[in-house]
């Protein structure tokens, strides 16, 4: 059974994730500390909040050297969520420039709306476009609704690394991806049964 | 969305948030919905303010548990430390209606800390005989002095991510929403605005999407009392072309 480090670095509620990792097949290990990690066969990196105080609890509690080492070099499957994928960026600017893990090359970057029918945040269900095949898209059909809740968006580099879009202030990236690195921008754990879908593929890379 | 009204451990639903009448078990009804996999569920404790109690944690805790879509909780917020808790054993977002009046701050500081995202300011108004709207506290208890219109626009500016608009006029009587308040509200913001209260049937949520202008509708009698379901709804406002999330996703 795969053994989910859920990296708790006190960005709110993780009991959502563990209990769909639970429901997904996995056993979840909520972290205490950085070397927790160290015995998990995945990783997700839940969140909620602005970046720049995320980033800054992340760096606190040590966990960016212990992730650069499991996920950059021991290459353990890793899957951001939300703020979770934002932080694979080079830089966040909520509020303020912010550096990330910089995994991704990337901004985080504020929704800019087109019309008065976009609203920001960017609240509710939103469909995705698979651009890229992925283990991680296993039965994900394009159009497929998922649970987002987020004013700043992923703002990829390199086109290569988005993995699905979503229609919403011109398109963004909902997902990306490169090697054993994921990140969903929506929330699996609130998304039923699409939701899970991606994280029983998430369990089996 | 389904909304759920509880007092202790009973689902209920009044009228003109009155005459409450005794639905259910609270819990069993989270459950069903989370099968049904409706869109997002609100859950709201009808007497903790006026019992002055804080929002029951664990039970708020409980519902989570089974509920694996977006869930928003109410009653009894009065503090942040309300809030961080409520987020803390797995609401989604929390609404703030009483304190939202007594303690605008508390908005701000929701917003500052957790996000605009996952505070809810949700706005129960009455017409009054002058024709004049005014927002009630404390179930509907209380009234306040203060023009729907404008306190929107307040909240909006303090910080708040949404609006549950109900009208306690409407509230269970099945006449349809008050779509000309709703429609006044969503021109005077930008965030989405849920109109809620009234509805009868499936052309009530049409017309306040349509003429309201409404992100998105919320209703609890039609669902409790009749054979109207959250699917159904989507079918038929669907048909309306509005654009709608497809549960079960196997539509294609």
């Amino acid at each position: 059974m795969p053994l989910v480090g859920i990296v708790d670095y006190g960005a709110g509620n993780l009991d959502s994730v563990a209990r769909a990792v639970e429901y997904c097949g996995g056993k979840p290990l909520v972290t205490e500390t950085p070397k927790d990690l160290r015995t998990a066969t995945h990783i997700i990196l839940p969140g909620v909040g602005s970046f720049a105080v995320g980033m800054k609890n992340l760096r606190m509690r040590g966990y960016e050297d212990e992730l650069n080492e499991q996920v950059r070099v021991k290459k353990v499957p890793f899957l951001g969520i939300c703020l979770g994928m934002q932080f694979l960026a080079t830089l966040g600017t909520e509020p303020v420039d912010t550096p990330g893990l910089g995994w991704i090359n990337g901004k985080v970057i504020r929704f800019i709306t087109s019309s008065s029918d976009e609203k920001v945040p960017h609240m509710g269900w939103n469909s995705v476009e698979p651009v890229k095949a992925s283990t991680l898209l296993n039965g994900i059909e394009a159009g497929k609704d998922f649970y987002f809740v987020h004013s700043y968006h992923f703002a990829a580099n390199n086109p290569a690394d988005i993995l699905m879009t979503t229609p919403y202030c011109g398109g963004f990236a909902s997902a990306v991806a490169r090697e054993n690195i994921f990140g969903v921008q929506f929330h699996p754990e609130k998304s039923q049964k699409a939701g899970f879908q991606i994280l029983k593929n998430f369990l089996a890379f | 969305m389904p909304t759920m009204l509880y007092k202790n451990l009973t689902l209920v639903k009044g009228v003109g948030f009155d005459s409450w009448r005794r639905v259910g078990s609270i819990m069993q009804q989270v459950k069903v919905y989370n099968l049904r996999e409706v869109d997002e569920l609100v859950v709201l404790d009808i007497t903790a303010t006026q019992e002055e109690r804080t929002p029951d944690f664990r039970l708020v805790d409980d519902f989570a548990d089974e509920c694996f879509m977006p869930l928003t909780v109410g009653g009894g917020i009065t503090k942040i430390d309300d809030i961080r808790l409520l987020l803390q054993v797995g609401a989604d977002k929390v609404a703030i209606n009483s304190a939202a009046v007594a303690k605008p701050n508390l908005i701000a500081e929701g917003a500052r800390l957790f996000g605009s995202q996952c505070i809810v300011v949700s706005i129960d108004f009455k017409k009054r005989t002058d024709g004049r709207y005014e927002v009630y506290t404390h179930s509907g208890t209380k009234p306040t002095g203060l023009d729907p219109v404008e306190f929107a626009r307040e909240v909006e500016a303090l910080g708040a991510g949404e609006i549950l608009l109900t009208s306690i006029d409407r509230d269970g009587t099945f006449t349809g929403y008050d779509v000309e308040l709703t429609r006044c509200v969503v021109d005077e913001v930008k965030i989405p605005v849920i109109a809620s209260g009234g509805a009868g049937n499936y052309q009530h949520m049409i017309d306040v999407i349509q003429n309201g202008r409404a992100s998105a509708v919320a209703a609890a009698s039609i669902f409790h009392f009749t054979e109207c379901t959250p699917n159904e709804a989507k079918k038929a406002l669907e048909q309306s072309s509005i654009v709608v999330r497809h549960p079960n996703q196997e539509y294609r």
